[in-house]
């Protein structure tokens, strides 16, 4: 049924729009609200908020009557996890292993996110992009980064 | 005269030799990193833009300038010779560009986008020259309410001529404006969604915005789909363009740097518009429009030189008004803002070093482009034969340890993680990235305005429209909108993209 596949696509992205005006706006609540003469921090995020449910509800309904756009297709969920997960695994890390571990590892996570890549491969491009990027990092541009952080004992 | 003492002033600054360099530096780095493909100029810059951070203003501006039309230059190699544009500008070059590449024609193809991005570069600078001043002097009157209708405008603007549905690009720019509202209150100071992360109350980092939806979210979407590139490379053999195509390519080259300078100044994707107009305009013009899309000079020559010539002018809203013309001025601003520097009509009279110096500098920038592209062709070549494999994990890397340096925070690392799965999806879904930027760093601008107004008007919103130029700016955003929805030309604009893309 290439019609509903297709408004699918405009369901997600209003019900996306819909769900993060709703905690914008829900959020704002928090704040002093104001008035338009006087406004308060939440005046701005709650108005947007209602603006973005708005526009969201409206490509939901585009999505159920006139469907238009291209098919998804599929996610690479092996690339979306280890991608992300080098992001995170980089952030986490960098204090506590300094610059090497950090990118070693992230570099690593990352090389893995795509399923052709063989182990061995993996760990020379996570090595030679280590040196590459300490070279280019701390001994070209002389960022401040420990090379090796807290964790380690040196 | 006034105009040449003022240039005199930006060419001292802009030839004091560590400038020359930074220009230099910039230009080729540019070039390197949008030569690799899957990276587009977006990425480049929020990649490169660390780098910048400790130089002066002056020359960091001059170096992410050079970056800029870097990038813009490689990533029309990359469109040339292995027909994988990196933005939607250079895939109007893609299309006769690969063809003469497959003709073993690669050479002349390389070298007309050069010599055209290069003339074009000349002209529009002088086309800055020329009007910055005088509208950035219109623009010394705007108060909060026209600065407040400016931005509207702009915001629609963009909209008007990205692809895709209307109303969701709408909610991009929403969204992106609801993120830009993170972090602390500009007049309370109380913070904002900040779930008490210290690291939040300035904000979410812009560059990991950019990073995210235009570095991370490609990544994600080559891996899913590794399609075999064909690398046209060894059929460059005759850099050098014939007499006849020089004769071929000359009144190309002219209409296209005049469309393309025009289209620039227009907030939104003049520069997308530029290229797909000025490829429109020679086909229809051409006495042989049968050879488009089989490798026609004339296709390779105008887009380009309507490409570069618009990417040169949307320097004049950012300078001038300080509103980015497109994501890649919206980086600019924000690397200004870094600088201490609030783009805007006052840049001219209180930082006319910078103002002029870079002006200058974008036309050095656009002569070492041209020196450096066609005797390093080879070296271009060489790098595009890098591996995706291993190019992506350099990204990251990049981008990880690059976006860390800039505040030695790791909510800006995870930020670009969270930006990069946003953008991913919402692409998959449909929407495009270049809005949600757009709001993002036009967010603050927009509600310090409409606060600051509404405070002038105590709390009476027809300002906006009592006041002749907010009211006229008002209007024209209104059109836009009209334009974007109106069923009659959005399928005359679709057919436009179908038939050449």
């Amino acid at each position: 049924m290439p019609q509903v596949r297709r408004a699918l696509n405009d369901i997600m992205a209003g019900a996306i729009f819909v769900a993060i005006g709703v905690a914008f706006a829900t959020g704002s609540l928090a704040y002093d609200v104001g008035s338009p003469l006087r406004m308060g921090p939440g005046y701005v995020p709650l108005v947007l908020g209602g603006i973005l449910v708005t526009l969201g509800l409206l490509v939901i309904v585009k999505g159920f009557i006139a469907g238009t756009g291209e098919p998804i297709g599929e996610v690479d969920w092996r690339a979306v996890i280890l991608i992300t997960a080098a992001l995170l695994f980089f952030g986490v890390t960098i204090n506590g292993l300094g610059v090497v571990g950090a990118l070693l590892g992230s570099t690593l996570l990352a090389a893995f996110a795509r399923s052709a890549t063989s182990i061995r491969e993996a760990v020379i491009i996570a090595v030679g992009l280590t040196v590459l990027s300490v070279v280019i990092f701390i001994v070209a541009l002389q960022l401040r980064l420990p090379l090796a952080g807290s964790w380690i004992p040196l | 005269m006034e105009l040449f003492d003022n240039l005199g002033l930006g060419l001292e600054t802009a030839v004091r030799l560590d400038n020359l360099l930074y220009c230099f530096l910039g230009v080729l780095l540019g070039t390197a990193v949008g030569v690799l493909p899957g990276i587009g100029p977006t990425a480049t810059i929020g990649l490169l833009l660390p780098i910048t951070f400790g130089l002066e203003p002056v020359s960091a501006l001059i170096m992410l300038a050079g970056i800029y039309y870097g990038a813009q230059y490689g990533g029309s190699t990359t469109a040339i010779l292995i027909n994988l544009p990196g933005e939607s500008s250079a895939a109007v070059t893609a299309i006769d560009g690969h063809e003469m590449a497959k003709k073993g024609r690669a050479g002349p193809a390389l070298a007309a986008a050069a010599i055209g991005s290069f003339f074009a570069g000349t002209v529009a600078t002088i086309v800055i020259v020329l009007f910055g001043p005088p509208l950035a002097g219109v623009a010394l009157t705007f108060g909060s309410a026209e600065f407040f209708s400016l931005v509207v405008l702009g915001l629609i603007a963009s909209i008007t001529l990205a692809r895709g549905s209307t109303i969701k690009a709408l909610a991009m720019i929403v969204l992106g404006l609801l993120f830009g509202t993170v972090g602390q209150d500009i007049y309370t100071g109380t913070p904002r969604f900040t779930f008490g992360v210290r690291e939040l109350f300035d904000g979410v980092n812009f560059v990991s915005v950019a990073v995210g939806m235009f570095g991370i979210a490609e990544i994600l979407r080559n891996l899913e789909d590794e399609k075999t590139r064909k690398l046209v490379t060894k059929t460059i053999t005759d850099l050098w363009p014939s007499r006849e195509d020089f004769r071929r390519m000359t009144a190309p080259i002219l209409r296209g740097t005049v469309l393309g300078s025009a289209l620039g100044i227009l907030p939104g994707a003049g520069h997308v518009l530029a290229s797909f107009g000025a490829y429109a305009l020679e086909k229809r013009v051409s006495k042989h429009p049968e050879e488009f899309g089989h490798g026609a000079i004339e296709a390779v020559a105008s887009p380009e030189s309507a490409n570069n010539a618009a990417a040169q002018t949307s320097f004049i809203p950012l300078l001038t008004l300080g509103l980015p013309a497109n994501p890649v001025m919206a980086l600019m601003l924000a690397g200004l803002a870094i600088h201490g520097i609030s783009a805007g009509p006052s840049v001219i009279d209180r930082e006319p070093e910078l103002f002029w110096g870079l002006i200058v500098s974008m036309w050095i920038g656009n002569l070492f482009l041209v020196l450096l592209n066609l005797p390093l062709i080879g070296i271009w070549v060489r790098m595009l034969t890098i591996p995706y494999r291993m190019l992506y994990p350099a990204i990251i890397a990049f981008a990880a340890i690059g976006t860390y340096s800039l505040a030695f925070s790791a909510w800006d690392v995870f930020a670009i993680a969270f930006f990069g799965l946003l953008g991913y999806g919402l692409i998959k879904l449909g929407c495009e990235p270049a809005p949600l930027l757009l709001g993002f760093v036009l967010g603050p601008l927009l509600e310090d305005h409409l606060r600051r107004a509404l405070i002038i008007s105590r709390g009476d919103p027809s300002i906006f429209i009592s006041r002749p130029i907010s009211a006229v700016l008002l209007a024209f955003a209104v059109g836009a909108i009209v334009i974007a929805v109106l069923p009659a030309i959005r399928q005359k604009r679709e057919v436009v993209f179908k038939e050449e893309v």
